[in-house]
């Protein structure tokens, strides 16, 4: 029980997927997270600065 | 019996430059001086989080390729029963995910920033091949699971496959040529394509950015140099 508390997902997976409806376009819930979370990771990659060595060149 | 260690090369025997293998060699060193192959610095342009993504694609397909091979040894009794099995078969699939999820974004920022300038369309080229392949590769691992899924996976797509024309050699209900084609055949082109594309790479240097206003050039990987990320 511990285990599976421990290890088991944050969100309750076990049902049949979700889905979103837009005109033509149809997407798992799943799949938008996904795509949302890459954006979200490229964005902050060219925002967030880089940390450089001191003494390094520029 | 004597025995001669000191075989003559095409630098003490002038006579031996013509041999393809002198030839292949003078072209490898000329390409690929160790220094460009392994540098210890980068381009003050490279210090940015927009350069990591390539380099946790690799790392990526490195635990994707290492989990895959535990699978084959293993076998599918191992990872559907096993606990262990469950946890590598979760690693290999996380790992293609993390691998996807990587590529994507190392796409995107290669494709804002032009990476095909500079005599690299070759690379730019590559990648994407590259990435179509594991597409690929990565259905037909979909298709390997066997399981429920699998089946629903294979008996949807066949009507696809057939449209295409590519069922009459490609049968995606046909497990063992799946499988075959997810272990062996597409992670081999993978491998190699990856290869190649990091060899392009080292050989051009990574693309520099625009240039701040038009008509200045940008700058030089070889005149601005900063610590490795």
């Amino acid at each position: 029980m511990l285990t599976a508390l421990l290890f088991g997902a944050l969100v309750n997976l076990n049902h049949p997927g979700r889905y979103v409806h837009w005109g033509f376009i149809q997407i798992s819930v799943a799949n938008l997270v996904v795509i949302g979370l890459m954006v979200v990771v490229f964005v902050a990659a060219i925002l967030v600065p880089f940390h450089r060595k001191r003494g390094g060149q520029s | 019996m004597s025995v001669h260690t000191d075989r003559p090369t095409s630098a003490t025997d002038p006579s031996l430059a013509d041999q393809w293998t002198a030839k292949l060699r003078k072209a490898a060193e000329t390409a690929f001086p160790p220094e460009r192959l392994l540098p210890d610095a980068q381009p003050s342009y490279v210090a940015s989080w927009v350069y990591v993504f390539g380099v946790l694609t690799l790392v990526s397909l490195i635990w994707v390729i290492v989990t895959g091979c535990v699978l084959a040894i293993m076998g599918p009794t191992w990872w559907h029963v096993s606990s262990v099995g469950l946890f590598v078969n979760s690693l290999h699939l996380w790992s293609v995910e993390l691998f996807f999820f990587f590529m994507v974004i190392h796409l995107w920022g290669k494709f804002f920033m032009a990476a095909w300038r500079g005599r690299r369309r070759a690379t730019w080229v590559s990648g994407v091949v590259t990435f179509v392949i594991s597409v690929g590769a990565a259905f037909t691992g979909y298709l390997s699971q066997q399981n429920f899924d699998s089946q629903w996976i294979a008996t949807q797509a066949k009507d696809g496959i057939n449209a295409t024309g590519a069922g009459a050699f490609f049968n995606v209900l046909n497990f063992g040529q799946m499988l075959m084609w997810h272990i062996v055949l597409l992670p081999l082109v993978v491998v190699v394509l990856t290869g190649l594309h990091v060899l392009m790479v080292r050989h051009r240097g990574v693309v520099p950015p625009f240039a701040d206003t038009p008509g200045s050039s940008p700058p030089s990987p070889a005149a601005e140099v900063a610590e490795q990320p």
